[in-house]
């Protein structure tokens, strides 16, 4: 049932030539619940336009929650309260009226500010050009799928490459790590037979990237895999771990 | 040689250290505790116990050198992964909420691991090094020091953080060491649990137990 809402939204301000930011109030009126959060942050900067003031900086893209741009940290929850499910798939019928929503940008050092919502996550595009890849070509779909694997298998590769890479599961670890991310990558592409033949290379270097780029250690409190949009269990990190002690004694 | 050392010193490295040592201590205090429990069942069955231990000379001797070594390890570890994870997020959130992982146990780690260091000191101060002779013997020095009621505090302190500790150190090592499988990871939660419990009951039970009847 479609209904109104009223909102005060606590948004971080920042500016790329600023290393300091700050929090900003703003008033969200008549909020169609059937809106997603970013179409109710949409509202929000066309009355911030209309006021000439600068609107609130967020990525986005897709909107259908599968190509990983989205993402704030709302009420201290990556992606928000609702479980499995991207910034901009939350739908604002999942808050009350006159309700206060504090928004936030990922935080972790190893994705600096580059304007309010909107962080650098680059440092994971570096982890993957360090081996998430393989480098032989498997053909088109037919010559790929000429190699049978199991389904168990199958599943397993499939829940891992579900990851779509927004860097929630950083942003949600009290530690800022990013196993969860580097563990599906190294679990995607080496459960599956084509990504096998480079698996000891990849896990060496993506988690010596990793550990390179300023992400924290991971303490199996397992808030990444509670918050990930994708529910992407860590036993991809156990995987990880594993793999990486097998290539270190081989 | 080198690559042992550098694969200790990755973020994984570091974290296998930590569990290696970390399962090494959770084997000796199983053992410490059974041979404890034998203050329950009086003086002479203590004494009896302690006597058999002294006879395992040389081998009590590896151990506490192998226990030395990984206390230095996990605790020299454990602070820097502290350091290293507070870093990692310079400007904290002004709202932080649990998805419902972290409890704790997991929560507090470091603080209830350096409860355990400072308390490790004084307890190797009263007991390992305490004068004994054939009228004093390591019996009473135990009760002497728990008809004190603030050593029983102390003691129930440490207890209880070590339970903490263990709630999520125990299947962590686990999944630390890549062994998590839906087939076996929710009994090792469990069996966690549970070992947490008995080790926090039966060293704060001795403490007490002690000041009650000695
Ligand atoms: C007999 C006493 C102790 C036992 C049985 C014990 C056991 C453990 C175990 C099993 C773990 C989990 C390792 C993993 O997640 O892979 C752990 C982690 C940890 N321990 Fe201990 N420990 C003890 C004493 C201490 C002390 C004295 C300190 C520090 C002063 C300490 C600090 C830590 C920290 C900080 C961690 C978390 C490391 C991380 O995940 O980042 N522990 N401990
Ligand atoms: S915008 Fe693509 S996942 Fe949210």
């Amino acid at each position: 049932m479609t209904k109104n809402i009223n909102l005060t939204l606590k948004v971080w301000r920042q500016n790329r030539s600023r290393p300091k930011g700050g929090f900003e109030i703003y008033n969200a009126k008549d909020i169609s619940t059937d809106m997603s959060f970013l179409e109710m942050l949409d509202v929000v900067n066309e009355n911030l336009i209309v006021e000439k003031k600068e609107p609130i900086a967020f990525d986005h893209d897709c909107r259908e929650g599968i190509c990983g741009t989205c993402g704030a940290v709302v009420d201290g929850q990556a992606h928000g309260p609702q479980k499995e499910t991207t910034l901009c798939q939350l739908h604002m019928r999942h808050f009350k009226n006159n309700e206060t929503i504090v928004i936030e940008p990922w935080r972790a050092r190893a994705f600096p500010v580059v304007k309010d919502l909107v962080v650098d996550r680059g440092a994971l595009d570096e982890i993957i050009a360090a081996g998430g890849y393989i480098s032989a070509k498997t053909g088109g779909p037919q010559d790929a799928n000429n190699i049978l694997i199991g389904k168990e298998i199958a599943d397993e590769a499939f829940n891992a490459a579900a990851c779509i890479g927004c860097g929630a599961c950083v942003a949600a670890c009290p530690n800022a790590s990013a196993m969860l991310f580097v563990g599906a990558k190294i679990s995607h592409l080496g459960l599956l037979p084509q990504g096998r033949p480079e698996a000891k290379k990849r896990v060496m270097s993506m988690v010596r990237a990793m550990d390179r780029l300023g992400f924290g250690n991971c303490s199996n409190e397992t808030e990444c895999e509670i918050q990930c949009p994708k529910a992407i269990s860590i036993k991809n990190i156990a995987r990880m771990n594993r793999d990486f002690v097998k290539a270190s004694v081989s | 040689m080198n690559w042992f050392i550098e694969t200790f010193r990755t973020s994984i490295g570091k974290k296998l250290l930590m569990a290696i040592t970390g399962l090494g201590f959770l084997g000796f205090i199983a053992m410490h505790l059974m041979g404890n429990l034998t203050l329950f069942a009086g003086r002479d069955a203590f004494l009896a116990y302690v006597e058999a231990l002294h006879g395992l000379e040389a081998f009590i001797l590896v151990a506490e050198i192998g226990l030395l070594v990984f206390a230095i390890i996990h605790v020299f570890m454990g602070l820097t992964l502290y350091l290293a994870n507070n870093n990692a997020r310079k400007v904290r959130y002004a709202v932080q909420k649990s998805g419902g992982g972290r409890n704790i146990g997991s929560a507090t780690m470091p603080y209830t691991g350096l409860v355990i260091l400072l308390f490790l000191i004084l307890h190797l101060n009263n007991f390992s090094f305490a004068d004994v002779s054939d009228d004093r013997t390591i019996y009473e020095v135990v009760t002497a020091t728990f008809a004190s009621l603030g050593y029983v505090v102390i003691y129930l302190v440490a207890a209880v953080a070590l339970a903490i500790h263990i709630r999520h150190g125990f299947w962590s090592l686990f999944q630390s060491l890549g062994l998590n499988h839906d087939k076996y990871m929710p009994a090792i939660r469990k069996i966690g649990i549970a070992f947490a419990v008995v080790v926090g009951a039966g060293f704060a039970l001795i403490p007490i137990y002690l000041n009650l009847t000695v």
